[in-house]
């Protein structure tokens, strides 16, 4: 992907000193053949060319629209994520990294990945607009107070990349930065091994699904007041106002804190809302818990 | 030619009136002209003594300098000053309020008070912003991005936001007395199409100021409303939307970029048709360009918001609009290269300013190609190759521009005649001090050194220290004309009505000219950049 | 191209009588109010885009909460806001009749027209003063003294800002139309307004009928909001 995206930019490197060079060009040999000799002289009367104006024209839009295409396709490739992702919890606040890794590993500025394998960053953020910038990836993406947003990519070499905060965020923007550390899967593997004893997002959302008392009334027998949780992640469900919605990390988010905005069709308006008993870790633990919710994980309770 | 006999008419808009209050409450377009050129040449010198600090700081790759919020304060403050108080304002205020009315015949604009209002607006608005600098400075960018400037940011945002609001009022009514200028007070036989070009690139200009500005007056009182009393239009913990305030300011702030490049391609325009002493060639295309880069400027918007979470599907559309709107540009550019052709071109010190601004404004715009394409873009902003483009565009275009202008017209505007070696001198010194100091941040973008960053790296170095080191030129570069032209205005040879041998309303009056710019109202019946054709050639 | 003197020399005005309302800068009375009037178009094309921005955000959040925004616009007294706008409504009418009287050079007319124009300006202000009073009251002004039913108490706000910020441009517009009407009174008492120069008052008008129509886009959009719904 990262190669992809160099193409296109050298390529249009290509383009600028051609275009650059054939104009500084003519201007300079004009400039010297039709230096005016005598103090009276006057230019040629010429108006214009039609023929001339419809050519110039043309040519830069085929050439801009194949640059658009090209472009396109890349940022269309980029914004879609392969089916299988390594998924990573990111949260940015003023003026650090916060990543989870979902078997419950937390780091701090540092994220370990695997060489190999396509890696999603599931981003938000706690205060401010931040965005997290891999050059050496070629990716980057805002990462915004209220929602959730993501990017991916996939390391094809062991090292050590930047990482940085990529929108201004105040005070120390310029020292919100961290590291990518892509390692060979073996390494990874003891890396996680050697990981807290905290245990996965998911079963800490289990935990917090209980304490909430989330589970009085999302039951999985359809009995309690609120819809089923078991394998609704991923479905698209009809709400009371008869839009269709996907139910994604967003959706799930947006319920838990303003349950009055989507409410499903069939059920009553009575959820209380979260906001402010749950914080963004909570949040992404309790995501998790609901996504582990499959028909036959024996955490359903 | 200067002519040998040259005389200071005894009447002129200079001479009309002496004393603070003949200037302070003028109505005479040219005289606000120069009170505007006060205040943009000193917000000029303050943003650029901020410039001058922030490539000191980042000379080196600790911040060692300034600490960081004090840094955050100057990139804030430079790009305030610049946009608002220079960029926005220097051409069509300075040139634009001196030559539309000469340049169509008219006494004056349709609006003399309204234009004096303007520029008190202007001044007003200033000492707003002037009073958050010194009284503790703006760390927000001068894009002020929410919930940072709405709740996070403890720096004098009402104030500086305040001052831009005013501010933005003088661009409005500026726009609106041109528009009306423009369509009501030609002289008789000045139908549109014998219009200088420099008419329609400001007639373009007042469209997007009338339209596009009253857009981000709005979005600042809703910022205000947000940080003062905390109503919560962009704060997510209501659900409000810091994305919404990314599409309202842009709506205005992208079109804003073509207020700052239209009048220059005006400039360039009559520059280039006067030193080729020729008509500029495809001149109906050239006016149509202008108005095509208004309307499509207003559509692309979201091509600064490619990473901020819109759809897929609106990146796409923001991008192919993107790609549209360069055409026009170029054919801007192929145009004034033909113009060259055949043309009888005189190396004078406005033409080094026209030609810089060909070059540089190609290789700005074509840069522009790299971020209209999405895959692309999404590497490369919010990193040093953004501030190189539009630093290509903004300095190397536009600014080059204003200087080429102020150069061409300083004798109908004085009276006088600058010195020309300084002035070819100092046009070399910025041009290659503006290279120095912005190239390599194109090669620091790829490379992935983003902007708006106090410490950086260190192998971020070395092209640093390049930029720097060009930047100390370019400084030099500005501050040699402000001496010689102010030579000029008491020891430079008389210029007569037309030094140059070109054509145009405004080198068929005297220089300076009478309050009522001309003795009779001009009756047209050529076409514009027409060069008589007399045996000789020659040029009255 | 015409030759030049090589010394210009003003030009006076004394050989021709013209109009005391003429600007010197202009040919005629003709070319002076056509430009009044297309500067005020242009300015109100300014307007429309200025209150365009608040449009947008109304019209993105309410799509985005449709229950909060009728919840909350339930809470506006709708009998003040629809008196409001009968007053404005009949505002404009005034107005326009002093525009017609001006042209006809009725002055008498004309200054028991601006006169109504302005009583009626005015009682919109003050039946808007106690309707924000009402709401400051009932601590629906957004901000930390903020109440509202649990459920909507987050989106509400936003309903409520938007409220604030759009009538309460409208109210400062409505102020400065009013002193543009005094304005013109003045000038229609002392004689500046005549047969032959009654533009200033088309053009007076031409912003009052504008500030008359951001109204009636406000009024459906924050009090009628799924009136008939009961939620």
């Amino acid at each position: 992907m990262a190669a992809r995206v160099d193409s296109l930019y050298f390529f249009l490197i290509g383009l600028t000193v051609f275009f650059s060079l054939l104009i500084a060009g003519l201007i300079v040999t004009y400039a010297v053949r039709f230096r005016r000799r005598t103090p009276d002289s006057i230019g040629a009367v010429i108006h214009g060319g039609l023929m001339l104006e419809v050519t110039w024209s043309v040519i830069p839009f085929l050439i801009t629209m194949g640059i658009f295409f090209w472009g396109a396709s890349v940022f269309v490739a980029m914004s879609r994520p392969p089916d299988q992702t390594l998924n990573v919890y990111v949260v940015g606040k003023q003026w650090m990294w916060k990543f989870q890794h979902l078997d419950g590993q937390r780091e701090i500025n540092e994220l370990h990945v695997p060489v190999g394998r396509a890696v999603k960053l599931i981003m938000t953020s706690e205060d401010v607009i931040h965005d997290v910038y891999v050059p050496a990836f070629r990716v980057k993406a805002d990462v915004i107070p209220g929602r959730y947003t993501h990017l991916w990519f996939e390391p094809t070499k062991p090292g050590t990349y930047h990482l940085f905060c990529a929108e201004y965020c105040g005070t120390r923007h310029s020292g919100m930065i961290g590291q990518i550390v892509v390692m060979e899967p073996n390494d990874y593997q003891s890396w996680l091994s050697g990981g807290t004893e905290e245990g996965s997002l998911a079963s800490a959302g289990q935990k917090l699904f209980a304490d909430l008392a989330c589970n009085t009334c999302h039951r999985p027998d359809a009995q309690g007041r609120g819809p089923v949780l078991q394998n609704l992640f991923g479905k698209t469900v009809e709400l009371a106002s008869g839009e269709r919605v996907v139910v994604d990390e967003a959706y799930i988010r947006e319920s838990i804190l303003n349950p009055m905005a989507k409410v499903t069709l069939g059920f009553q308006p009575i959820m209380p809302t979260f906001q402010g008993l749950v914080n963004e870790e909570g949040l992404l633990e309790l995501i998790e818990y609901v996504k582990s919710l499959k028909q036959d994980n024996p955490n359903a309770q | 030619m200067p002519s040998r006999t040259a005389l200071l008419p005894p009447h002129h808009y200079l001479n009309d009136g002496y004393g603070i209050t003949s200037w302070l409450l003028t109505r005479d377009h040219k005289r606000i002209a120069l009170l505007y050129l006060a205040g943009v040449t000193f917000f000029f010198f303050v943003g650029g003594a901020f410039a001058v600090l922030i490539r000191l700081e980042l000379a080196t790759p600790a911040g060692d300098l300034v600490n960081d919020e004090t840094y955050n304060k100057l990139f804030t403050m430079h790009g305030v000053m610049m946009v608002f108080f220079f960029l926005i304002p220097a051409i069509p205020s300075v040139l634009g309020n001196f030559l539309i009315p000469i340049m169509i015949g008219a006494k004056d604009l349709a609006f003399p008070k309204l234009n004096l209002a303007s520029w008190y607006i202007y001044v007003i608005g200033s000492l707003f912003t002037l009073y958050a600098i010194v009284s503790g400075g703006l760390d927000t960018g001068w894009t002020f991005y929410t919930p940072f400037s709405t709740i996070a940011s403890t720096s004098n945002v009402i104030p500086a936001a305040l001052g831009i609001f005013i501010t933005g009022f003088s661009s409005i009514l500026t726009g609106l007395n041109f528009i009306v200028t423009i369509h009501r007070m030609r002289a008789p036989g000045l139908t549109w199409f014998r219009l200088p070009l420099f008419i329609w690139s400001h007639y373009a200009t007042s469209l997007i100021m009338v339209l596009g500005t009253p857009v981000i007056a709005i979005t600042i009182i809703m910022v205000a409303a947000d940080r003062l009393f905390h109503f919560g239009i962009f704060d997510p913990a209501v659900g409000g939307d810091p994305v919404l305030f990314q599409h309202l300011f842009w709506f205005y702030s992208h079109p804003a970029v073509y207020i700052m490049i239209l009048p220059a391609m005006g400039v360039i325009s009559e520059l280039v048709a006067a030193f080729c002493r020729k008509q500029v060639f495809g001149y109906t295309f050239v006016a149509f360009a202008s108005l095509g880069i208004a309307v499509l400027g207003f559509l692309v918007w979201g091509h600064h918001m490619f990473v901020a979470g819109q759809s897929v599907y609106a990146a796409l559309v923001f991008s192919i609009l993107s790609f549209l709107v360069a055409i026009p540009s170029a054919v801007k550019v192929f145009n004034w290269t033909a113009t060259m052709y055949k043309g009888s071109i005189a190396w004078e010190t406005p033409m080094l300013y026209a030609i810089g601004f060909i070059g540089l404004f190609t290789i700005g715009g074509l840069t522009g190609l790299f971020l209209a394409a999405v895959g692309l873009d999404v590497h490369v902003t919010d990193t040093y190759f953004i501030v190189a483009h539009f630093h290509y565009i903004m300095v190397g275009g536009t600014i080059m521009a204003y200087l080429g202008g102020l150069h061409y017209w300083w004798p109908k505007i004085s009276g006088r005649l600058y010195n020309e070696r300084m002035a070819k001198v100092s046009a070399v010194i910025i041009f290659i001090g503006f290279n120095l100091t912005f190239f390599p941040q194109f090669l620091l973008g790829y490379l992935g050194m983003p902007r708006r960053y106090h410490a950086y790296p260190p192998e971020f170095q070395v092209l640093n220290v390049l930029s720097s080191a060009g930047a100390s030129i370019l400084g030099v570069g500005y501050l040699i004309p402000m001496v010689y032209l102010m030579w000029s205005l008491r020891y430079g040879k008389l210029a007569g009505s037309n030094p140059w041998g070109a054509v145009g309303l405004e080198w068929n009056t005297t220089s300076p000219p009478p309050t009522a710019n001309f003795a009779e109202t001009p009756i047209v019946t050529w076409a514009a950049y027409e060069y008589p054709t007399t045996v000789e050639g020659h040029v009255a | 191209m015409p030759e030049i003197p090589a010394v210009a020399h003003e030009r006076g005005h004394h050989h021709h009588h013209h109009p005391a309302a003429l600007a010197h800068h202009f040919e005629d009375l003709g070319q002076q109010s056509e430009a009044a009037t297309l500067g005020m178009w242009v300015f109100l094309v300014t307007e429309v885009l200025f209150f365009g921005g608040l449009f947008t955000a109304y019209s993105i959040y309410r799509a985005w909460y449709p229950d909060a925004f009728a919840v909350a616009s339930h809470e506006l007294d709708i009998t003040l806001g629809a008196t409001n706008t009968a007053v404005l409504i009949t505002s404009s009418l005034t107005m326009a009749l002093a525009v017609h009287a001006a042209q006809l050079g009725e002055r008498g007319k004309v200054l028991i027209f601006l006169a109504l124009t302005m009583v009626l300006g005015a009682a919109f202000l003050g039946i808007k003063s106690v309707e924000y009073y009402e709401k400051f009251v009932e601590h629906h002004v957004p901000g930390p003294n903020f109440q509202f039913d649990e459920k909507y108490f987050k989106n509400a706000q936003i309903f409520f800002s938007l409220y604030f910020v759009m009538t309460g441009l409208h109210a400062l517009h409505m102020i400065i139309g009013l002193g543009i009407m005094t304005w013109m009174f003045i000038w229609s008492w002392n004689g500046t307004i005549t047969r032959e120069y009654s533009n200033p008052i088309e053009v007076s008008g031409l912003y009052w009928h504008f500030v008359d129509i951001v109204w009636i886009f406000l009024f459906p959009l924050l009090y009628l909001i799924g009136r008939h719904v009961h939620v």
